[in-house]
């Protein structure tokens, strides 16, 4: 499984969530699959999905928030997990798909790819709802499995991009377009 | 009433509803405030610029967030002002407790002091100036402006402010 079949079954798993996609390859392959007007793309600020997410999470507490995380990412803003954790967000899931690379400047390896081990950072952050996932089959079922709560899901995946286009968004477009989606009751 | 008090109830009744906060010894009054009253949602983060993200994420979801920190974070929180902030036109509040000038003792603390008013022009980020008990009207004039114009301002706090009890 690649990062794109990861987004696709993550997609056929969701109804109504709000989704914000980590900056790169993730965001346009995402934007590929399936643009909405609940999708939120990241287009720079490498390391931020995670806490601009959680913002949103604590400002709409009746709706249900989705990170798309990737694992270079989340090594830079390691912090923002036991921010996430000790808040504890009852409408927030933050998946990570961890393809132990960085996937949009080249595939150089990330330290998850030797010893670091994600799910662990995130047990000892406070995560208290920790899923593994390493087959596609899994995603489905155990997305849908998830209930109210704050949960870490790390997606492991082999490194490599979908050939797609860029997203032809303006930035503020994207800002403009989402926040009208969500206000909506 | 003391300096932390009357800022504390400034804020409060300028609209912000989320501080996102790393302490410095001369916010310890303002943050044992924000904790005792529970008034306004806090959140301590880990990195100022953790809390640019989480501050975004709050105003796509209709809050009014501002960020306290030390002037020390505004370094930390340069690349997301810009392609955060400035790229979506995202308008946020740093209320910066402004170290390594006028009264320092600390050597570390006078680099980054210096450049801040100036790292702050560049990044197109208004100021306003808070020095004595007087001025903390000023931080209602800063959320205006950042209401009207769409634009991240910042408030500077500086060690007079405290001085004046
Ligand atoms: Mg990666």
């Amino acid at each position: 499984m690649k990062r794109y079949d990861a987004i696709k079954k993550i997609m056929e798993s969701l109804t109504v969530e709000i989704i914000i996609c980590n900056l790169g390859a993730p965001s346009r392959e995402l934007y590929n699959i399936e643009d909405r007007d609940e999708n939120f793309y990241m287009l720079g600020s490498m390391g931020l999905v995670s806490s601009l997410s959680f913002g949103l999470a604590i400002s709409k507490p009746n709706k249900k928030i989705i990170c798309i995380d990737g694992d270079g990412s989340i090594l830079m803003n390691l912090g923002s997990l036991s921010t996430i954790a000790n808040t504890n967000p009852q409408n927030l899931t933050l998946i990570v798909i961890d393809n132990s690379s960085y996937g949009s400047t080249g595939d150089q390896k990330t330290y998850t790819n030797y010893k670091t081990k994600l799910d662990v950072i995130a047990k000892g952050a406070g995560f208290e709802s920790i899923v593994v996932i390493k087959e596609a089959e899994e995603i489905m079922p155990k997305l849908k499995n998830l209930g109210v709560g704050c949960h870490f899901v790390l997606i492991k995946v082999d490194p490599g991009n979908a050939q797609v286009e860029n997203i032809p968004l303006k930035p503020e477009d994207i800002r403009i377009r989402f926040m009208k989606a969500i206000s909506r009751a | 009433m003391t300096a932390d008090l009357k800022l504390y109830e400034e804020i409060k009744n300028s609209g912000i509803d989320l501080i996102l906060s790393l302490p410095c010894i001369l916010l310890k009054g303002i943050l044992t405030l924000i904790n005792e009253k529970k008034e306004i949602q806090h959140i301590p983060i880990t990195r100022e610029e953790e809390g640019v993200g989480i501050a975004a994420g709050a105003y796509l979801g209709g809050k009014t967030p501002a960020i306290l920190m030390q002037n020390s974070g505004l370094g930390n929180s340069v690349n997301a002002i810009k392609s955060l902030l400035e790229l979506y036109r995202i308008p946020i509040i740093f209320i910066i407790s402004h170290r390594g000038v006028e009264g320092e003792r600390i050597p570390a603390q006078i680099p980054m002091g210096e450049l801040t008013p100036n790292l702050l022009d560049i990044l197109n980020i208004k100021k306003f100036i808070i020095d004595s008990i007087e001025n903390i009207k000023e931080l209602k004039k800063a959320i205006n402006f950042n209401k009207k114009s769409k634009n991240s301002v910042a408030i500077l706090l500086k060690r007079s402010l405290w001085n004046d009890l």
